[in-house]
């Protein structure tokens, strides 16, 4: 199998490296070699955050090369066009419909760009835009946002089903389980 | 058995293998995970010393007495430790010391991006560099073997991409290491002059031993392919050439410094065009070039930043490098938290037109608009000092508008020597101590005035108070971190006292788990859009040019801006 390259990006405190995480566990499941680059400290208050997670045969650097990236899937939509150039040419875009101003756009020294789900589509015709936040909140709990991406992450991938949701239940913390799979599911039938 | 694992964990692994007994940190990131890690085992006494001198004091003494130790820091935390590294490469080890230093080329989380070779070739000290989890671990025992057998300390050098990249992991079982027998001798662990005098001989057969034995290190090794392009490389570099060039040769090297000259020149001889590929400064290069072997092109990178695939092919093949995308984003500065117990000072030096020294820790983004509460930032400690030579270059008068600010952890690594010199030179600064109760930057880590150890076990708590009024400090104050008005009250008395002061702002991360606080809200109709609450820079409170609203899924419930909101517009949320 080729390298499958996925690009993850959000703000601090989305629930990033946990689903990075859970991508790297099956990829480990499956047999494949794994790579994951991950952002700690600093950034992590509230700044942009982004992990590399990389699996196939046989990977060597655990950075995602520009242009080589197979899925980008952003948090917050904003980030998405920090990172466009990074996507192949028939790379997929998932986007989270979800707005969190940078504090220098809510004290009004940077104006948040218009219209930023045209900018995305433009740039990456392939683009699915979702509003996990809402499916997490009729779910009852905002932080499962990153397992409805998830959800919608797998169905572009060709990887069984239940392998996903043994990894999300091996990797998230035992009281979430259930909601945690029943937001993949949301996602992942979307 | 294969795991995923973080560089950090691998290493925390690879201690655990070696049959490490004793292992000692100052938290820094990207190193910190190291010895959290580590405390998981049972088997391993670990601590969080107060700072990285006293972890690696901690960690000879260890060495010494016969238990392998490992002893782990950030770059910068060498500096502080850098003391005890220059004679300990004198005394050489009794049982294995190892010493794990991760830097941070890029600056992802600190204040500079040295290089921690030139203290492997300034402290006489071997350097290994793992490129990935697995080798992360494959060199902590590489580390000890190296470090018994040749009687050094071994210093293990991460870089972030190491230390928090995950892959995969062979596990290993636990060797089971007897205490070396420990015996006096005073040749060679008393550094006086003359002792030390003949150590340095010792040192110096010891180096030369070392690279001369440096050839036939498995870790150093050569991989063929099309010799038209040679690499030299180490550590995550050697990964991203493998990336940007797979059909390049490449000379891959586990141990740099002391490196392998016989090597390194016969690699020179199979391939045409030679190149060297490193992060930071050209350590690497600099010695190739010093055995007279020509470079197909030199200094081919930055000195500055993190090296990609991309910049590598790039400036191999010379061809341009790919372009950001053109789109015009703004950027997303790490913040301080909501509810964070850093704000309150900051407002209130910013109101009265203080300056401050500042210091390390998450209070350090208090520097950034619209808060501007801090003037400098060095090192960890320094705001002490420094407000104590800020004052006596301005003298008394002029110096008034000037204090210090630390944080609690911080205060404890290295502030109370400052302090004690502010007392003892009869300074008059007012310092303020930010205590947040955790060590904040790094992820919440325990430290003496927490009253808890690494492994979570109770431990007496250092009393700030007490400790400030021993070194001489007759006017210490203790203020709530939220309670603006006082913070603001306070500050003037003492920053007008002809004496030295602290004061003590007490408030916990707001990230350590607490009930949770009803979140407040802007009743717009009192509201008059001053605009003071937004210049506390809380990521919960936003104005859209028409009003200034909370957020109240961000929001902590802190109240500070309800105390500086002199309309009352803003109330906190019934039940």
């Amino acid at each position: 199998m080729e390298t499958i390259n996925i690009l993850i990006a959000g703000v601090g405190g989305q629930g990033i490296l946990l689903t990075s995480k859970i991508i790297g566990h099956l990829a480990i499941d499956l047999g494949y070699d794994v790579k994951i680059s991950e952002v700690h400290g600093m950034a992590q208050r509230g700044g942009s955050v982004v992990t590399h997670v990389r699996f196939g045969k046989k990977v060597n650097s655990p950075l995602i090369e520009i242009g080589k990236a197979d899925i980008i899937m952003v948090f917050e939509k904003l980030e998405a066009l920090k990172y466009t150039h990074y996507l192949t040419d028939e790379g997929i875009m998932i986007v989270n419909d979800h707005r969190i101003d940078p504090l220098p756009v809510a004290l009004g020294y940077s104006e948040y760009p218009d219209n930023v789900e045209g900018k995305i589509c433009e740039n990456c015709p392939e683009s699915i835009i979702i509003d996990a936040l809402k499916i997490a909140r009729e779910l009852g709990n905002d932080r499962v946002l990153n397992t409805v991406l998830l959800g919608v992450l797998a169905k572009q991938l060709d990887i069984e089903r239940d392998k996903w949701l043994k990894a999300i239940e091996e990797n998230v913390p035992p009281r979430t389980i259930d909601l945690n799979k029943n937001a993949f599911l949301m996602g992942f039938d979307k | 058995m294969k795991r995923l694992m973080l560089g950090n964990e691998a290493i925390a692994r690879g201690a655990y293998e070696a049959g490490v007994k004793v292992a000692t940190a100052y938290p820094g990131t990207p190193s910190t995970e190291i010895t959290e890690y580590i405390a998981r085992y049972d088997r391993i006494y670990a601590e969080w010393s107060p700072n990285e001198k006293v972890a690696l004091e901690v960690g000879i003494g260890s060495s010494i007495a016969g238990a392998r130790t490992i002893v782990s820091m950030k770059h910068v935390g060498l500096n502080v430790a850098a003391d005890p590294l220059f004679t300990v490469g004198y005394t050489g080890v009794n049982a294995g010391l190892v010493i794990v230093v991760a830097d941070d080329p890029g600056m992802h989380s600190s204040q500079n991006e040295q290089n921690t070779r030139y203290y492997g070739q300034a402290a006489n000290i071997p350097i290994l560099e793992p490129s990935n989890s697995q080798e992360a671990k494959d060199y902590v025992l590489r580390g000890f073997e190296i470090s018994e057998k040749y009687d050094t300390p071994v210093i293990i050098r991460m870089t972030t991409r190491v230390s928090h990249s995950q892959s995969t992991v062979e596990l290993g079982e636990p060797m089971e290491q007897k205490l070396r027998a420990y015996k006096k001798d005073i040749n060679k662990y008393v550094m006086m002059p003359a002792m030390a005098k003949v150590r340095h001989v010792v040192v110096e057969e010891r180096m030369n031993r070392l690279a001369k034995d440096a050839n036939m290190l498995d870790i150093n090794k050569m991989e063929f392919a099309d010799r038209k392009i040679g690499i030299i490389t180490s550590g995550v570099p050697y990964l991203y050439a493998k990336d940007a060039l797979p059909e390049a040769s490449i000379l891959k090297l586990g141990m740099v410094y002391p490196l392998p000259d016989d090597i390194i020149r016969e690699f020179a001889n199979k391939v045409d065009r030679l190149y060297v590929v490193e992060e930071l400064e050209p350590f690497i290069e600099d010695h190739v070039k010093a055995m007279g072997i020509k470079l197909y092109r030199e200094n081919l990178f930055s000195i500055q930043g993190e090296l990609s695939a991309n910049i590598i092919y790039a400036n191999i093949m010379e061809k341009e490098l790919k372009e950001e995308p053109a789109i015009d984003v703004p950027g997303r500065p790490p913040v301080l938290c909501p509810g964070c117990p850093h704000r309150g000072i900051y407002y209130a030096v910013k109101k009265l037109g203080l300056h401050a020294a500042g210091d390390i820790g998450c209070y350090t983004l208090g520097a950034l608009p619209p808060l501007e509460g801090i003037d400098t930032c060095i090192c960890m400690g320094a705001s002490i000092g420094m407000a104590h030579g800020i004052e006596k270059a301005l003298g008394r008068d002029d110096s008034k508008k000037w204090i210090g600010i630390i944080g609690d952890s911080t205060f404890i690594h290295s502030g109370i020597t400052g302090l004690i010199d502010i007392v003892y030179n009869k300074g008059m600064s007012t310092i303020a101590i930010l205590d947040n109760s955790t060590t904040g930057m790094t992820g919440h880590q325990e430290h003496p005035a927490t009253g808890k150890t690494l492994k979570g076990e109770p431990a007496p708590v250092l009393n700030l108070v007490e400790l400030v009024k021993a070194i001489g400090i007759k006017n210490v104050e203790v203020v709530d971190a939220y309670d603006v008005v006082k913070i603001e009250a306070v500050l003037k008395r003492e920053i007008n006292r002809d004496a030295p002061s602290v004061i003590i702002l007490t408030g916990p991360c707001a990230l350590l788990p607490t009930e949770k606080k009803q979140p407040f809200v802007i009743n717009q109709d009192m509201c008059t859009y001053c605009n003071s609450c937004s210049q506390i820079a809380c990521p919960a409170i936003s104005e859209d040019g028409k009003e200034i609203t909370i957020d109240t899924s961000l929001c902590d419930g802190c109240g500070l801006c309800a105390n500086i909101c002199v309309f009352n517009a803003i109330e906190r949320l019934s039940d």
